[in-house]
Order: structure tokens, then sequence, then C-alpha cells
């Protein structure tokens, strides 16, 4: 791939006081790729993410995004926003007590001059995801229903209609599928390929290697706050990937005793 | 989808009650209006006539308008305890600049200016020193309210010759015998209730809140939003100083002590969240008038002096379980415990 990286890791480390969560990872996102990350629960996918989409500091190391150096000190949600990188976190990011119209805009209301909150047309928007993209049918929900009210794949699906709508260049999804029905996991698959079919680039985390195997381009591996393979997915069938997995267990446990 | 949500079964009537009650602040308007008709039933000389309603509006005004600014503060989960001592800051400021140089509009900018300073170093307090607002504030309560015994060397100060300027005609003057200031304290309200429902930075608090973990994952800058919250609160309290100061034209290091309980009270009777995530500003206007109401109406019917901190302290507690149990029954031990045994 010839054009720049649209995010590149260099050697990132993040440490939660005496934890290593990530231990020098060196990983580059291109355009138009779909990337699964995978590995053993704590193996620091979400840490990666978190740090990647400005949520966590990185302790060491640095982060380019199309080759420009990001300032670790001053990088925020925010402008991780502003570069076009769009996330789906594992742990819930809606406001319980609010309801679902201002979930979907929180961070980037639709504001006048004054910063005041147009919200009819924010309110008419989250109509719009929510029966189209979403696909909610679901009895008594509108958008002035507080989050609480909602079951776990319904939130699931308002965070993954709220990354959805703001079209980025870089869609990160934690775990989407995890609460989900079956014909909604379909869905979530379906997103992914047309990130793809639209020239757009995606992370995709998923401990169903069976997913990640049908829809990525490659697949990176953690282990322990490393990067223990990163390959093209082609280059590997779903038996090899999961013998691949296996491996790192039983090496592990070799190296326990 | 509308129409599908109203089955049948019920009748137009129950609906329109049930939206009128869904109206913010109807539920606590009528309780208001239960608490005048049995005062003016228990002591119907005071409350049968007008004057102790405009009385009313002459005071409520300073402790509404501060319970305003602290409905914000609690919608982000925060509380400010510091506001008394604003209170006296920005009314010793007031005072002195009215008498050394005889200012009243520059007076008034002045003591809001020092009010937002003191607020802006309550935010850093908070924010960069990590210490929980209750703490922080109350240590704040302390070192303000001491910093202005100190300047002001301990001394009152009075100044009825403001009484009949222009300035105090604008602020605290009356109407015939109606006092304008209700009518600041009220334009603040609809300031305050455009600012936490449909600005920007009221959605920011709200999320706050509701979860610090979620308003910092959807990009609200938490730190810099608390510390602008702060600020604000020390502005209103300000000026509510500046109005409490105009109405009784005197300083006294202890001007604002009495307003603790009281405004406290108010916010958390009008039904703003204790767990933060949701605030009522109607709530916090009815608020005020009834733990105004309260007090003189206790007083009034014969009740001793005395009495009034101890009810407004039940009430305070009554509706804050209240409310509690209106926004999640499970929040409140005593009645989870109590449903689960019943359903043995
Ligand atoms: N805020 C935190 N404080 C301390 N340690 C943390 C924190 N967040 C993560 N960790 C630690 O970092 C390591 C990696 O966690 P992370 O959440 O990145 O794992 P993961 O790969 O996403 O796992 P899973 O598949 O279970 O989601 C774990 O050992 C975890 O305990
Ligand atoms: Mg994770």
């Amino acid at each position: 791939m010839t054009s720049t990286a649209i995010v590149r890791l260099e050697n990132v480390g993040k440490q939660y006081g005496k934890v290593v969560s990530l231990r020098n990872v060196t990983l580059e996102i291109g355009s138009n790729e779909i990337v699964g990350l995978i590995g053993d629960n704590g193996a620091g996918k979400s840490t990666l993410i978190k740090v990647l989409t400005g949520v966590e500091q990185p302790t060491s190391g640095s982060i380019y995004i199309r080759g420009k150096k990001i300032d670790a000190a001053s990088y925020s949600v925010k402008e991780a926003h502003n570069l076009r990188i769009e996330t789906v976190y594992q742990d819930s990011s809606l406001g319980e007590k609010q309801p679902l119209w201002r979930n979907f805009f929180v961070g980037r209301p639709i504001t006048n001059w004054l910063g005041l909150i147009d919200v009819k047309t924010e309110k008419r928007i989250a109509e719009h995801i929510m029966r189209t993209t979403i696909g909610f049918r679901g009895a008594g929900i509108d958008v002035d229903t507080p989050v609480s009210r909602l079951s776990g794949g319904e939130r699931q699906g308002v965070a993954i209609g709220r990354a959805m709508h703001f079209e980025s260049d870089l869609i990160v999804l934690d775990e989407p599928t995890v609460a989900l029905a079956l014909k909604e996991v379909q869905r979530v698959l379906d997103f992914i390929r047309s990130i793809k079919a639209g020239g757009r680039s995606c992370i995709y985390i998923e401990h169903n290697i069976h997913h990640v195997h049908e829809v990525c381009d490659r697949l990176v591996v953690l282990d322990r706050g490393e990067v223990a393979l990163d390959v093209p997915a082609s280059s590997l069938s779903y038996t090899e990937l999961a013998d691949f997995l296996m491996s790192l267990h039983s090496a592990r446990d070799t190296s326990a005793h | 989808m509308a129409e599908a949500a109203h089955t049948p079964g019920r009748t137009a009537r129950t609906r329109t009650l049930s939206d009128i009650f869904k109206i913010e602040g109807v539920a606590i308007a009528l309780v208001f209006i239960l608490l005048v008709v049995i005062f003016m039933i228990t002591a119907p000389r005071a409350f049968m006539g007008y004057r102790v309603y405009m009385s009313f509006m002459a005071t409520v005004p300073p402790p509404m308008v501060i319970a305003l600014g602290l409905t914000l503060v609690a919608v982000a989960g925060e509380i400010d305890l510091s506001f008394p001592s604003v209170v006296a800051f920005a009314s010793y400021v007031f005072c002195i600049l009215y008498i050394d140089y005889d200012m009243t509009w520059l007076a008034l900018l002045a003591a809001t200016a020092v009010g937002t300073a003191m607020g802006f170093i309550n935010g850093l307090v908070v924010t960069k020193l990590g210490i929980p607002s209750l703490i922080a504030t109350l240590g704040m309560l302390f070192l303000w309210g001491g910093l202005v015994t100190v300047v002001s060397n301990g001394a009152s100060l009075a100044i009825p010759d403001i009484q009949g300027t222009l300035f105090h005609t604008i602020f605290a003057g009356r109407l015939g015998v109606f006092p304008v200031q209700i009518l600041w304290a009220l334009l603040t309200a609809v300031l305050i209730w455009i600012v936490l429902n449909r600005h920007r930075f009221g959605e920011s608090l709200l999320f706050i809140g509701d979860s610090k973990a979620v308003a910092r994952v959807v990009g609200i800058a938490t730190e810099r939003e608390k510390v602008k919250l702060f600020t604000l609160m020390g502005a209103m309290s300000a000026f509510a100083g500046v109005l409490l100061t105009l109405e009784t034209t005197t300083y006294f290091a202890n001007a604002g002590m009495g307003y603790l309980l009281i405004v406290v009270a108010a916010v958390f009777i009008g039904g703003t969240s204790i767990f933060g995530g949701s605030g009522k500003v109607v709530g916090t206007v009815f608020g005020s008038l009834i733990v105004a109401i309260i007090e003189a109406g206790l007083v009034a019917s014969g009740v001793q002096g005395f009495w009034t901190r101890f009810f407004i302290g039940l009430v305070f507690i009554v509706s804050v379980t209240l409310n509690a149990a209106i926004e999640d029954p499970d929040k409140v031990p005593l009645l989870k415990q109590l449903r689960s045994r019943a359903k043995k």
C-alpha cells in the first residue's frame, strides 16, 4: 500500500501503576483496511484502543495519524473525532439517565453560534438512525427514552448507530457483537463490509475468530501486551489461526512452570 | 409509533392528566400551593393578606439565585458549600466600594468579578487537587470566610443611603408594593433553564453527573467544564450577595451563613437528583419558595421559632427520599427491603 497509513503506533507502551498493559507495540492501519485485533482477556486490546483514541495517554512511544505526529499531552477523544476516528468502546459509553437523542450527539452537538443545541434537528436525525440503521422496532422506545430502559443489545445498537452516523475514516469496534442476537451480529458484520466498500478503515476486536477471519484483511494478535502476530488474513486459514492462538497458551503454560 | 403507544383502554382524561404531571414543575407547584392553603388555614391573619407574599418576594431572590447555580453543580454530581462566604465577600466588596468611592454599577461588577475569581479557584481546588467537592468547598467556606473577616476587620458596614438611587431601584426597588428583585431571580431561572436543557454546557454537565467515565469517552473535557461550573457558581453567589446587600443595606461577615441549609434544601426538594445526571430548574424555583414559606408559615402559625429548622430538615429528608424513590425505588434501601419482603 503506497498511501500513508491512517494510524501508526510506534513502540507504544502503557502502564497502569505497576501493571504493564502494552509493551512496545508497533502497528499500522492502512487506508481501506479492515484489521482484526485478537487476543486473550487482558491481552491489552482495549487499552490499545483507548491509547489510540485519546482516552488514555501512552506511557511511552508515539502515535502518528496520517503521517503527522500526535502530541500525546493534548490528544483527546475530541481530537480523535476531529481526525475522523470513531470508536465503539467495550465498556458502556452511554449516559444512563439521558435520552437517546442526547446520547447520539453528546460531545459534538448541533449548535448555533451561542452554543444552543438544535434539539429538533438532533431528534429528527436520531429518529432516523434508530429506524433505519439500528432497526429498532422495539415497542415503546423512542428518542426520548433514557438509556437505562434499554436492553444490553439495544444499548450496543445505539453505540454502533452513533458510530455509523458520524462517518469516519477509521472506525474502531471493541467487541461490538457481545450482547447481540444472531441477526444483529450479521448486521454488524454487514456494517464492517460496508466500511470496506466505502473505502474506509476499521479495527475490529472480537473473540469469535470465525467472524474476524471472515471479514478482515489483516490479523493482529496481542499477547500479554505485545504484538505476537501481524499477517494478512489470506495467508492463514481459520484452523491455522486457531492453532496459533492455542500455541500461545501452551507456550505460556510451559513458561509458567 | 406514538399512536401505538396509547392503548385503547386508556381514556383521554387520564392521558391528559398524566401529561400535565409530566410538565416540569407541576407536581412541586402543587405541593407549594398545598402549603399555602394549609398556612391560610393555620395562620389566616398573615397568609390571607398580600403583605407576607410581598415580603417573600423580597427575601427569596438571593437564596433562589444561589440555588439555581447549585442546581447546575448538583447536576454534575458535585456540591459547593462555599457560597455563604462568597456571598459575604461580594457583599463586603460592594459596600466598601460604595462607601469609599460612591460606586454602584462598578461595585456590582467588581463584586461579581471577585466572586467569579473565588469560584474559579474553587474549581481548580476540586479538579487539580482531586479533593471531593464536598470536602474541598467546605474547606473553602472557612478559608474565604476567614479571609473576608480579616479583610473587613470583623466590622459590619451599613449603606442606608443607597436606597433611592437609580441602581437600588433597578435591583431592589418596588413596583408599587412589588419587589423587583424577584424578576431578576426569575430571569436567572430562565437563563439557567436554557443553559441546562438547551446549551451544550448543560449537556456536558448532565453527562459528567451521569458518569465521569462516559463523559470522557464521548469527548467532554470534564476538568475544564467543572472549572467553568464552579466559576459560574461563584459569579451567581456574588450576584446573590449584592441582591442581599441591597435589600438589607448592610454587610456583616456571617451574612450568607443562614443560606447554607435552605439553599441546599431548596435544590434537592426541587427534585434535582442527589446522584447527579439530572436537574430540575423549575423545581429549584419552587423549592426555594417552599423552604421560605415553611419558615414563615410555621412562625405565623404559632410554632416556636426553633422548630422551623427541625421542620425544614424533616421536609428535606422526606422529599429527597421521595425523589430518589421516584427515580429508582431500589436506590432507597428501606423500600428495597420492604419490597423484597412483600414478594415472599
Ligand atoms: N484502568 C486500569 N487500571 C489498571 N489496570 C488496568 C486498567 N485498564 C486495564 N488494566 C489492565 O490492563 C490489562 C489489559 O486490559 P485490557 O482491558 O486492555 O484487556 P483486553 O485485551 O481488552 O481484554 P478483554 O478481552 O477481556 O476485553 C489487564 O491486565 C487489565 O487488568
Ligand atoms: Mg477489552
